[in-house]
């Protein structure tokens, strides 16, 4: 680590934070279907990003994380009250929301650059991600959120798990599985506001899901899939940031991107529950003796078709 | 022509042409499929790029057509391994899309290809680029390809409208009369990828996802005929572009930033006061049967 300068060590570290809290919410996001929600809220929060600086007029974290995470709950809202009292379906709805929420957000983001001081502030790294760009303060408030994130899914994890996979037996122990939803979009929120800044809006969504669907192939247990997954997470996270730091310029985005991305395709092969070659080896031993049954119901997990 | 009526008319093109394939998208429920497409489009043309080092024609377009349907093979073949069907959008297109933007930051970079441009396009330099073509003279680039592309995605939408109308509605029932449903998929998402590639250029990634799906959607809600919802979706991709134009001038911004809001600002509407399924119209019905059930 001696290579590294200070200020790179901690950038690092919260990075690392980053990639495990959006693995983590990952996990629940997975088990909600809502892979490609994430994707839409990242989007849908460049407009508050945008608008936050404009507020200030220089680039003050905190504001413009405020008013990225009420921008974002905004698309969420949208995107639901569409899909409830409309025909359009919810993909669609998504798509809706994510480009027109962008469209605004690269609007504002003309007339941001155009402000004094506007064209030096790095507005455009929300945009891909530029971990090299972050200051001290910056790095401060991403561990704290990251650090919070990852505290108040491991204290509930019980209640997770119950509202999660038996939703009418969480309301027989008292549980408002409604509480639980508004707590796991604020979640989702904070992890993205987060992350836009190192990660970039485009690819934010890609941490909350390759890193899931990787854990998805080692194991079925729900305690082991949400460590594995902050793992992998935070796996991407590091190692990515430090390919970026290696040449000049380099978006961080795309490096911790492709870095989760090799670790799926690890688990697509090898993965120790449910890897192609570990399904294939079982389904040649119990195509052997004869029980071709075994393994059939197990393999796949269908979409939503 | 003057400069702005060749911006015009190249929004009305990808309007027309995102307008007709988006209602095929929304009635397939695929609308995210677009989204995945829209960006791995992206790793197409660079990967052309890189191997021809020619930024125009043909090589962008078949390099995107192949980015598209890689990315549809991909998505399908991780469902078919068990992933969900979202995930695996997610997952496909997020990493073809960063795969491309590494290679354009290390390889590609003082090319006329930058991030910048792949996400919100240049058409605020689509004049300059000409050809000169037979008879009309001198024509931007991006109208020559889009024309072409509108004109190949209406024969394909006409030669096969009964095929495409049985296959979107029922693909149970189109595969048991014998219609090839698997390979009109993937004729539909090279569809998708000539269309996204045309306007990708013109108007960057984001716009074009505005584009197929919004002025679509905002169709959608208007009318239960398939040609009518093909009508309108143009109509209402066409109109998006022209409010957005005017609204980016008279602001001084962003024009393809601003041509998919107003796809948002017509979607709006329409979800509030479209005739048939606006939120209007939904709510005069539930009190109209209301009050009916109180007479009865």
């Amino acid at each position: 680590m001696n290579l590294l300068s200070y200020n790179a060590q901690w950038v690092l570290l919260s990075t690392l934070l980053l990639g495990m809290a959006a693995g983590s919410v990952g996990v629940l996001a997975y088990w909600k279907r809502q892979s490609l929600m994430s994707d839409t809220l990242s989007h849908a929060a460049l407009p508050g990003v945008v608008i936050g600086f404009m507020i200030m007029g220089s680039k003050q974290l905190p504001v413009m994380l405020l008013a990225a995470a009420v921008s974002a709950y905004f698309g969420a809202w949208l995107v639901q009250s569409i899909r409830n009292s409309s025909r359009v379906k919810e993909d669609a709805a998504m798509g809706i929301v994510l480009s027109v929420f962008f469209g605004l957000g690269i609007m504002l983001l003309t007339f941001a650059n155009r402000m004094p001081g506007g064209g030096q502030s790095g507005l455009d790294h929300f945009i891909f991600g530029q971990a090299a760009a972050m200051v001290r303060s910056d790095v401060t408030w991403m561990a704290i959120v990251a650090a919070v994130v990852l505290v108040v899914i491991l204290l509930l994890f019980k209640e997770w798990k119950v509202s999660l996979f038996d939703a009418s037996f969480a309301q027989g122990l008292g549980l408002s599985v409604r509480a639980m939803n508004s707590l796991y979009t604020a979640l989702l929120v904070l992890v993205i506001v987060i992350g836009i800044q190192a990660v970039g809006v485009i690819l934010i969504a890609a941490l909350m899901i390759i890193p899931a669907v990787s854990a998805r192939y080692w194991t079925d247990s729900f305690a082991k899939m949400l460590i594995l997954s902050a793992l992998f997470g935070g796996g991407a996270g590091l190692i990515g940031t430090l390919i970026s730091t290696l040449g000049k310029g380099l978006p961080t985005g795309p490096f911790i991107v492709v870095s989760a991305s090799a670790m799926f395709f690890i688990s697509l092969l090898f993965g120790a529950s449910k890897g192609l070659l570990v399904v294939r080896y079982y389904r040649k031993r119990a195509k052997g003796s004869g029980q071709k049954a075994i393994m059939a119901g197990g393999v796949t997990e269908g979409g939503r078709g | 022509m003057s400069y702005s009526a060749w911006i015009l008319l190249t929004a009305s093109l990808v309007g027309m042409s995102c307008g007709l394939v988006g209602v095929l998208l929304i009635l397939r429920r695929m609308a995210m499929m677009a989204d995945a497409i829209s960006h791995s489009v992206l790793l197409g043309i660079v990967v052309a790029y890189l191997v021809t080092l020619q930024l125009s024609g043909i090589h962008m377009f078949i390099g995107a057509i192949i980015a598209g349907l890689v990315t549809a093979l991909l998505v399908q073949s991780f469902h078919q391994l068990g992933v969900q069907q979202e995930a695996s959008i997610g997952i496909v297109f997020t990493t073809l899309f960063a795969i491309g933007v590494i290679l354009i930051s290390t390889k590609a970079g003082n090319a006329h290809l930058d991030i910048q441009h792949s996400l919100m396009g240049e058409i605020t330099f689509i004049p300059w680029n000409t050809v000169e073509l037979p008879f009309v003279g001198s024509v931007p680039m991006a109208v020559v390809s889009l024309s072409i592309v509108l004109l190949i995605v209406l024969l394909v939408l006409l030669l096969f409208y009964k095929e495409w109308k049985l296959t979107s509605f029922d693909p149970v029932f189109a595969a048991s009369i014998g219609i090839p449903v698997t390979l009109m998929h993937y004729i539909f998402m090279s569809l998708v990828s000539i269309t996204s590639v045309a306007a990708f250029d013109a108007v960057g990634a984001i716009m074009v996802v505005a584009m197929l799906i919004t002025p679509a959607s905002a169709a959608y809600l208007w009318t239960d005929k398939l040609p009518t919802m093909l009508v309108l979706s143009c109509s209402f991709g066409v109109a998006a572009a022209w409010i957005g134009y005017y609204v980016a001038v008279w602001l001084d911004t962003s024009i393809s930033g601003a041509m998919a809001f107003a796809t948002g600002i017509i979607f709006l509407i329409s979800f509030i006061a479209a005739p048939r399924y606006g939120i209007i119209a939904k709510h005069r019905r539930s009190r109209a049967s209301a009050a009916l059930t109180e007479h009865a």
